[in-house]
């Protein structure tokens, strides 16, 4: 980032989760090949590559989504500290999983119920139950994803009546009124007009303050404009990674090079 | 620049547009088939019901709480058949509706590929069979099983007829259900797991409102289809014209008590034989009711992806 004048050493950087000899199989065909990642706390890692090279692939890896299809199959381990746990052990339950890692969709997915209701589910299949709880919850969630202003006297109308960008920020709002540890972010602008996107960008800059990002990105300026680190994957490998402004400006890779500059890709 | 002759291989190709209009016309004339078949059964309805209604006066047709055109002193209530069909169509649909949407659900969002392939043919078989092999299995098998639990129960009764249309209108229920639920796109389903649902969480609170649109247009064709059901209610509710809403009595539907008439005891032209157009018209505007609901709750639930 511009903004930073020092970059520290990421190895003293504390770690909130971290890929480790990570593999993954759709039936026969490897789509993740040996992928070493570190996800440093309360920073926004980017995950860039042409289509089909892994990474939404890798993205819903950590909170299990390709459990719900069958034929997948994980090797390898995404720890997440400081609990230090295996995400892809067996013993390990993917609706817990869920519970603490959230996922912003690349399309807005906003469920068919109210604008409140779609941001209290997560508390309400938690068991929350009181009002005032779910209230204060859901008015700090839509203020923290910059949506409140717009919706506060229509709490109540259906969430499909409102605009792409709306939606897609109600999408952050809803991941984060349930506390997440670390948000999952699948190409969220890629439905989105410019000024949409640019409210994403910014909010997403916002949140970085609070909580762990990792988000997947078609688009290599949103990845400059929004990461801290950034991770370049082609075809299921981990080519590159480090900070955003030295994978960018100073890449260690002819591939990476080659990408970002346009010739490829 | 002087007019050139239009090349030959822009001239306009004269067979092709007729051979285009001939088609349009095939496909014109096979859906006014249907439409012409409605707007004529319409039309003898209303033109029979009028004669009808030149004898009997439509208030006591609405009020009168006997059905009875071949007695000396004939009255015409039609409530009385009205009660038969609403009361036998409750409870088909207190079973259908309930059983319909469970495995509807459990086929959609549960069952595994090959669970579903392997149970949707079977449901398809169980709607292919014909209403009066449901009769008489209501007649014979349900009522005598019933009797067991209730003993002064009529071998006749509209409860045994009920339960058996329930289980026939069972498959379509499920059928248009499960299309309904299973184009809601994925997308939305993957939104509720990320946050860490279960599947019964994500079935509940998230597919079936998406797909309610679907699930209302599934009831509102199981209602027709309970209204409309012949032979089962007339094998096995009796034909005994009975004002009642108790499902443990004997009562003829509207069609039940058209299929007694047009068995023929009754000469044609006789205000008798009319009877049957007037509560074929009123079955008619009863399913009509139920389908104009269903359009508006489609439209009303209608959920854009």
């Amino acid at each position: 980032m511009n903004d930073e004048q020092k970059k520290p050493d990421p190895s003293t950087l504390e770690k909130k989760a971290a890929a480790l000899a990570l593999n993954f199989f759709y039936g026969q065909k490897q789509a993740l090949k040996n992928i070493n990642l570190p996800i440093y706390d309360r920073k926004v890692t980017a995950l860039i590559g042409p289509s089909g090279c892994g990474k939404s692939t890798f993205l819903r890896c950590f909170n299990r989504m390709h459990d719900l299809y069958p034929g997948t199959r994980y090797e390898g381990q995404i720890r997440l500290y400081p609990d230090d746990v295996n995400l892809l052990d067996k013993a390990v339950d993917p609706i817990e999983v869920r519970m603490r890692l959230s996922m912003v969709f690349q399309k807005p997915n906003p469920f068919p119920k109210s604008i409140f209701e779609n941001v209290a589910y997560g508390l309400r299949i938690r068991g929350e139950k009181r009002r005032s709880v779910l209230m204060d919850k859901v008015e700090e969630a839509l203020k923290n994803a910059a949506l409140w202003n717009e919706v506060k006297d229509r709490l109540d109308e259906l969430a499909t009546t409102l605009s792409g960008g709306q939606q897609q920020r109600l999408c952050i709002a809803r991941s984060l009124a349930s506390e997440p540890e670390l948000l999952l972010f699948d190409e969220p602008t890629s439905a989105l007009d410019p000024i949409a996107t640019a409210s994403i960008e910014e909010l997403i800059h916002q949140l970085r303050e609070k909580i762990t990002i990792l988000i997947v990105t078609h688009n290599m300026q949103q990845a400059a404009r929004v990461s801290d680190f950034t991770a370049y994957m082609y075809l299921g490998d981990l080519i590159e990674f480090g900070w955003t402004d030295d994978v960018f400006f100073r890449p260690k890779e002819k591939q990476t090079e080659d990408y970002i500059t346009g010739r490829f890709g | 620049m002087s007019q050139a002759p239009i090349a030959g291989r822009l001239a306009y190709r004269r067979s092709r547009h007729i051979r285009e209009q001939i088609i349009e016309w095939l496909l014109l004339s096979s859906a006014l088939v249907a439409v012409a078949t409605t707007v004529g059964i319409v039309f003898i309805l209303v033109k029979e019901s009028l004669v009808f209604f030149g004898q009997v006066s439509i208030i006591d047709f609405l009020t009168d709480s006997q059905w009875t055109p071949l007695f000396s002193d004939p009255h015409f209530g039609i409530w009385v058949l009205l009660s038969g069909t609403l009361t036998s169509s409750a409870i088909a649909l207190c079973v259908a509706i309930p059983v319909g949407t469970t495995l509807a659900i459990y086929l959609s969002e549960f069952a595994s590929a090959r669970v579903r392939e392997t149970a949707k043919p079977i449901l398809e078989l169980l709607a292919g069979i014909p209403t009066i092999v449901f009769g008489y299995f209501a007649l014979f098998f349900v009522t005598p099983l019933l009797k067991i639990i209730y003993p002064e129960l009529p071998g006749f009764n509209l409860l045994s007829a009920g339960l058996v249309m329930g289980v026939m209108i069972v498959p379509y229920i499920s059928s248009i259900s499960e299309d309904a639920m299973r184009a809601v796109p994925m997308s939305l389903r993957e939104g509720a797991y990320a946050m860490g649902a279960t599947r019964l969480q994500v079935a509940l609170n998230v597919v079936v409102p998406a797909a309610f649109s679907g699930l209302a247009a599934a009831y509102i064709l199981g209602i027709s289809r309970a209204v409309g059901e012949t032979m089962i209610v007339a094998v096995a509710a009796g034909m005994q014209p009975n004002l009642t809403f108790n499902p443990t009595d004997q009562a003829a539907t509207i069609t039940a008590y058209i299929v007694q008439v047009a068995k023929g005891d009754l000469p044609h032209g006789s205000v008798g034989y009319q009877t049957i157009f007037a509560a074929g018209l009123t079955l008619f505007l009863l399913t009509l009711v139920f389908n104009l609901m269903g359009y508006f709750l489609r439209k009303r639930f209608r959920e854009e992806y």
